[in-house]
């Protein structure tokens, strides 16, 4: 019965089992690279990582929408899950990392986690947080103006709507009906600081005070993010503004690698949250609906480790930039 | 060629731009019906409809962060700030984003975006819509910052914001809006970089850019009573600068004023005055001076402003004092 009734639920979405297991291989990818670079900064090799870990289900769930090359999306520096989800790999993560020339990001210029693709139109984020609202509200008014269906997706943490930019975008997405999903992981902390010193009621529920609606989700489990994010991009492309999505979920580590998480909070939270780690409970689903059993869960295991160590070896061997190519790309050149 | 005035220039250099094409839009607080508060803009919302002249909210770094998410996309947006004051607000989005994209995206994405409005004082609007933000923005390496006086300069200097693939940073001389010049017909591009020499002399170097230039060249009526021959060097582009033109100059004069309305610390003045030092220490025969405004926030009534910004009367007497000719 209860595996009736979990098949059910992607199959109503519309999702069949190669959707489901790459959703799963997206999120379970984003988890293993993230801790592998962990793995690198403390063995001195990456000054900085900033992690998902937690948030994948939210990410992917979300960012499955999303048609690459097409729709826009201004990710913040923790949604490996969704940049992975538009195609980029394990490799491109740890060059990255690693600042090397070929990071395909910014070529060693910008911090990891600050993803950048032209060919997949993911825009460059900003260190400042919320900053990336008002322009993904610009990119949102630029499909509109050409007449193209093209979606915006801007995504940040709970704290970001705490900044006036946010506020600002929201109010002129409204304004105009613009087709623009703003996504907030809301992972309880910036930092060290809670929720509840962040917001002030609830986040889902300004989006009534700019006209248009909000929902809030469980950000840890995939399939309903998917199901309201599907929502949210059909309203979308249909011409009827935007929507805010408030994804409930948590941050699994430390902001990043510079601070240690135990100043701040207890070990028991977060290991309560580590029962209600989205992707074990993905994992569970998917067994639960047939899809996965114990053998293709250790082959798709296997096959992530290998593509990680492949990418760990080559981004680990790749030249750095030529010294003097760090002058390049501050002007573009006169057309 | 016919004469008009400074603020006829920038609406004309827009309205060709905007009918060339499509992809340039205006966007900003009431330039719209209102035509905007200086009236900059006014009939653009007839002409172009509100899908291209587009009145927002009162959000700063709302609707320039707009702008950038539209260049980035490949529209070519023109935001006028209501003052150049009030972009503070927006300068997160200005520097730490317009300025960066290009470099953080590995040369992926350019920012084709042209932000202007009015700069600096002399208006009576004291010192929350008076500063004058050319070495604020000077600073930063990704923007491109002009400061035109010349109603010609601020129709070629316009359209050549809005042709470049990268952010600009338009000062307008506010308290000029009103004056007239000559201004060619139709395509006409002045290029960055290029300083314009608005008056030939040999006695002695003033330099300035935006409404100083005026006062400068007046400074140099002064002084020619007197048989001094003054040089006056427009900049017309801050960044990038040119530094050639100056140095040719002082190289024939042997002397320098730098002449700002912007406080003396850190000001464009002086780093004209360390370039000049730096290239030509050799052909100078005085030390390089700076005329600045002065060390306040400008205050509203007429004569203490007045008292704030640099005169005609400081300007000639630093210039007889570096050809050691005080009186």
């Amino acid at each position: 019965m209860a595996i009736r009734e979990t098949q059910r639920r992607h199959e109503a979405l519309g999702l069949d089992e190669d959707d489901l297991l790459r959703m799963y291989r997206h999120m379970l990818l984003a988890r293993r690279v993230d801790e592998r670079m962990w793995i690198l900064n403390r063995q001195g090799k990456a000054a900085f990582v900033i992690s998902c870990q937690g948030q994948e289900a939210a990410q992917v769930g979300a960012a499955y929408n999303l048609r690459p090359g097409y729709d826009y999306v201004y990710p913040y520096y923790r949604d490996a899950g969704i940049v992975i989800t538009l195609g980029m790999t394990a490799r491109d993560q740890l060059l990255s990392l690693l600042a090397r020339a070929e990071d395909p990001n910014s070529g060693g210029r910008q911090m990891p986690g600050h993803f950048s693709s032209r060919e997949l139109n993911i825009v460059t984020a900003s260190a400042p947080i919320g900053v990336q609202y008002p322009q993904a509200v610009g990119s949102a008014m630029a499909f509109k103006m050409r007449g193209e269906d093209g979606v915006v997706l801007a995504c940040g943490g709970e704290a970001s709507t705490s900044e006036g930019d946010w506020h600002e975008a929201m109010n002129f997405a409204g304004i105009h009906d613009l087709p623009v999903i703003f996504l907030i992981q809301n992972n309880v902390y910036a930092i060290s600081v809670p929720e509840n010193l962040q917001v002030a009621g609830r986040i889902v529920d300004r989006a009534a005070g700019y006209g248009f609606p909000g929902v809030e989700v469980d950000g840890n489990d995939v399939l309903a993010v998917y199901k309201v994010a599907k929502e949210a991009f059909e309203r979308a492309r249909r011409g009827e503004g935007p929507t805010l999505i408030e994804a409930k979920t948590y941050r699994m580590t430390a902001h990043s690698s510079d601070d240690d998480d135990r100043r701040y909070r207890e070990r028991e939270e977060v290991e309560e949250w580590r029962k209600k780690d989205p992707i074990l409970r993905f994992k569970q689903y998917l067994h639960g609906a047939g899809v996965l059993d114990d053998a293709k869960e250790r082959e798709i295991e296997e096959e992530i480790r290998a593509e990680v160590d492949e990418a760990t070896e080559y981004a680990e061997n790749a030249p750095y930039a030529d010294p003097e190519s760090a002058m390049r790309y501050v002007y573009a050149e006169e057309e | 060629m016919a004469e008009k005035t400074y603020r006829e220039a920038l609406k004309e250099a827009m309205t060709e731009e905007m009918e060339r094409d499509e992809s340039v839009l205006l966007l900003g607080e009431d330039i719209g019906v209102y035509g905007g508060t200086h009236l900059i803009t006014d009939g653009l919302l007839d002409m172009f409809g509100k899908k291209r002249v587009i009145d927002t909210p009162i959000s700063e770094a709302g609707f320039t962060g707009a702008a950038i998410g539209m260049a980035m996309m490949g529209l070519r947006p023109v935001v006028e700030m209501m003052t150049w004051n009030f972009s503070f607000i927006a300068a997160d989005q200005i520097i730490q984003n317009a300025a960066k994209v290009r470099y953080f995206s590995g040369g992926q994405v350019q920012v084709p975006l042209v932000i202007r409005g009015p700069n600096g004082g002399g208006v009576q609007l004291s010192a929350q819509h008076t500063h004058s933000l050319e070495s604020f923005y000077g600073h930063f390496p990704g923007l491109k910052v002009v400061a035109p006086v010349t109603p010609a300069d601020v129709k070629g200097m316009m359209i050549s914001s809005i042709r470049d693939p990268n952010p600009v940073i338009f000062l307008e001389a506010g308290a000029l809006y009103g004056t007239r010049g000559e201004v060619p017909e139709g395509e006409h591009t002045v290029p960055f970089g290029k300083a314009r020499v608005a008056r030939e002399g040999s006695d002695v170097t003033l330099v300035a850019y935006g409404r100083q230039v005026l006062l400068c060249e007046r400074a140099a009526e002064r002084l020619a009573e007197d048989g001094i021959e003054a040089e006056v060097i427009d900049l017309r582009s801050i960044r990038p600068l040119d530094e050639e033109t100056v140095i040719e100059s002082v190289r024939k004069t042997h002397r320098a004023v730098s002449v700002q309305e912007q406080w003396r610390y850190y000001g464009v003045s002086s780093e004209i005055a360390a370039i000049i030092q730096e290239k030509a220490f050799d052909y100078l025969d005085a030390p390089v001076e700076r005329v600045s405004g002065a060390e306040v926030p400008a205050p509203y009534a007429r004569n203490l402003e007045l008292m704030c910004f640099p005169s005609e009367e400081q300007v000639v007497e630093v210039a007889r004092r570096v050809l050691y000719q005080e009186v």
